[in-house]
């Protein structure tokens, strides 16, 4: 006999796991040109630290192939010599990795506060009402995803988006719409990129 | 007595980032060079003497840091630059390194060399990838020119530095949960002590160092710890960069001593020029999200350590979020919440699990469906997140409710009573949140 109480959840319910397991893709290794990287990278660290190199590798492999997958995953693990849950556990930890495809521009739209200050919200809003997409999602056409992103550290040129590596700054609500359409056109052409960087030009 | 700027006076020219325009303008590595010329422990010393305090948001004396690493091991040692800045409204170490790299991977050697290190790991945070590809490029550099490698200046010293891309976690900011990640594990913060001093990174004895900290280290060596000193108020000496977000005419990044005030940072017309749009202020958040708010009247302490501090708030990482009379206070504590419990590592329950009720709390608030219990409620929560956690990061989530509570418990019960947000309904249509709710 339980000595527990009679729980009123269902405890098939209750501990039914949210974690999806990430897609098995196709057979996955190394360019030999990321191989050479990586290999050139594990260097930095001493050798019996190879694990070190895990989030370079997870670049390496998100890059070569747009998002991981569990083979990008088992490869990496192969690589860096440990299991494949420990991978896993890096990966789902960093929000910067993503283990589902995204689009071939991922708009990452500071939403905290000196950002929000300035209309983040509404940027997202008018991202996703002209995308036609939550964020979270990528558009059907496999061109566009919309994320909100914490903090970017460019709070002086709020709101801030970063698009793949590089920023777009000072985007305001009203300039959105054709802002997508500007980047659908010219792509990278139309960020405005760091202005730190513009000065060094 | 005008300031001159020594940290980021030349960063407006376009080749700044050159090692040629650091040589040129900055006498680069000129401190390096004295360094190396002078024992481990005398740098240590003129360190101290400089009364140098950390620039990453503790404000602990570096060089005190640096005496406690372990000398007699046969490990290695290591220097970490924290470069993973994401606090929010702080946006200093972007400027050092995208502009003036080289003062950055001077300061990593010194203080290798100081601590008894050969390497220095620069941890920086993912989304600074165009930022990450200029320092490297100038560590590239350093290499080529003979100030980084073997043997540099012929002393026998070797150095290597190297950036570490991290991948999108704030808590990574922390040290140790820093030094957890670049060992390619969860950045997640370790039970403390041992401290990073003596069991760091790889359990080797190590310094992590935010990045102005260590920009500052060849301008002490060179000029002097009494030049130091004797640039702002005591045991606050030194330049200061200041980051300036929100409702000011001209945010940015401004360098002054730690003699300025509060208000001169605000309202001066070499800083961000007050207010913008015509509004008045409300508050001004000093240090980064983290700190508590100060209000008009008291906006004329210098913005030092200490001074912040005695005017009820912290200096942090000296990123001052400026509020005008249009921000509703209990949406300012459902959006930096929102941060909080996205960001929490999770690893200790009352910030793992009191963030995400708190989150839930306000925005209940928020949206006018609150009761006169969530008030108390909230206030309960956050106290029993705050010195309950493993790292500061607990601290650092309750501060938000805590404060706004305290100061502004009146905008509160508005919400609760009215059932709604009590602003003018033009004011909450800025914000997509507020035109949901209402």
């Amino acid at each position: 006999m339980s000595f527990h109480p009679e729980m009123e959840y269902a405890p098939a319910k209750f501990h039914r796991s949210e974690r999806k397991l990430a897609d098995v893709g196709e057979p996955f290794a190394f360019t030999p040109e990321n191989q050479k990287t990586f290999d050139e990278i594990v260097t930095r660290y001493p050798p019996e630290q190879r694990k070190s190199a895990i989030l370079y590798a997870l670049y390496l492999a998100q890059r070569q192939q747009g998002y991981l997958t569990a083979n990008a995953m088992a490869h990496v693990a192969q690589q860096i010599r440990c299991t494949t849950a420990e991978v896993e556990d890096v990966v789902s930890y960093y929000t910067m990795f993503y283990t589902k495809p995204v689009g071939k521009y991922v708009l990452n739209v500071c939403r905290t506060l000196s950002c929000a200050l300035l209309g983040a919200e509404r940027v997202t809003e008018e991202l996703s009402a002209r995308l036609g997409i939550k964020p979270g999602e990528t558009d059907p056409t496999g061109t566009f995803t919309l994320i909100e992103a914490e903090c970017l550290g460019a709070c002086d040129r709020a709101p801030v988006v970063m698009v793949n590596d590089d920023w777009h700054e000072r985007l305001r609500p009203e300039d959105c719409a054709a802002f997508i359409d500007d980047l659908a056109a010219r792509g990278p052409a139309a960020f405005t990129g760091c202005h730190l960087k513009k000065e060094a030009k | 007595m005008a300031y001159e700027p020594v940290l980021t006076k030349f960063v407006g020219q376009p080749d700044s980032f050159t090692l040629a325009a650091y040589l040129r303008d900055q006498q680069g590595y000129e401190g390096l060079k004295k360094a190396l010329a002078l024992q481990p422990s005398d740098v240590i010393e003129q360190v101290k003497a400089s009364g140098l305090r950390g620039r990453g948001g503790a404000g602990f004396p570096t060089g005190m840091k640096w005496q406690f690493v372990q000398k007699d091991t046969p490990k290695a040692k290591y220097i970490c630059c924290n470069a993973d800045e994401s606090e929010p409204g702080t946006f200093k170490d972007h400027v050092l390194m995208e502009r003036n790299p080289h003062l950055l991977i001077e300061g990593c050697a010194i203080a290798c060399y100081a601590i008894g290190a050969k390497t220095a790991y620069i941890y920086i945070r993912g989304e600074f990838y165009h930022v990450q590809e200029h320092l490297e490029a100038a560590i590239a550099e350093a290499y080529a020119g003979g100030f980084l490698g073997k043997n540099i200046f012929g002393t026998g010293f070797d150095c290597d530095v190297y950036v570490h891309r991290g991948a999108g976690a704030y808590e990574a900011g922390e040290e140790t949960a820093l030094i957890e990640s670049l060992e390619g594990k969860r950045a997640q913060p370790r039970l403390k002590p041992p401290f990073p001093a003596v069991a760091g990174l790889y359990q080797s004895p190590t310094a992590v160092n935010n990045v102005e900290t260590l920009c500052n280290v060849p301008l002490i060596i060179k000029n002097g710890p009494e030049w130091f000193a004797a640039m702002g108020p005591e045991k606050n000496g030194g330049p200061k960069l200041y980051c300036i977000s929100g409702h000011v005419k001209r945010p940015g990044v401004y360098e002054a001593s730690m003699h300025t005030t509060l208000r001169e940072l605000i309202f001066g017309e070499q800083f961000a020029q007050g207010m913008a749009n015509g509004r008045s202020f409300k508050a001004v958040i000093p240090g980064g999200s983290s700190v508590p708010v100060l209000l008009e009247h008291q906006l004329d302490a210098p913005a030092s350590f200490d001074g912040v501090q005695k005017a009820g708030s912290l200096l942090g990482s000296a990123g001052l979020i400026v509020l005008d009379d249009t921000t509703c206070m209990v949406w300012l504590a459902m959006n930096l919440l929102h941060f909080y419990r996205h960001e929490s590592c999770g690893k200790c329950t009352p910030c793992r699990e009191g963030g995400d009720w708190l989150y839930k709390l306000l925005q209940r608030v928020e949206r006018g469906e609150g009761q006169p219990k969530d008030i108390d409620l909230l206030f309960g929560v956050a106290s029993n997140i705050a010195g309950k956690t493993l790292c500061a990061f607990g601290d650092a989530a309750a501060t938000p409710v805590l404060t706004t509570l305290k100061v502004f418990r009146e905008e509160y019960e508005a919400h609760v009573r009215e059932g709604r947000c009590t602003l003018p309904a033009e004011w909450r249509g800025r914000h997509a949140a507020h035109a949901h709710a209402h």
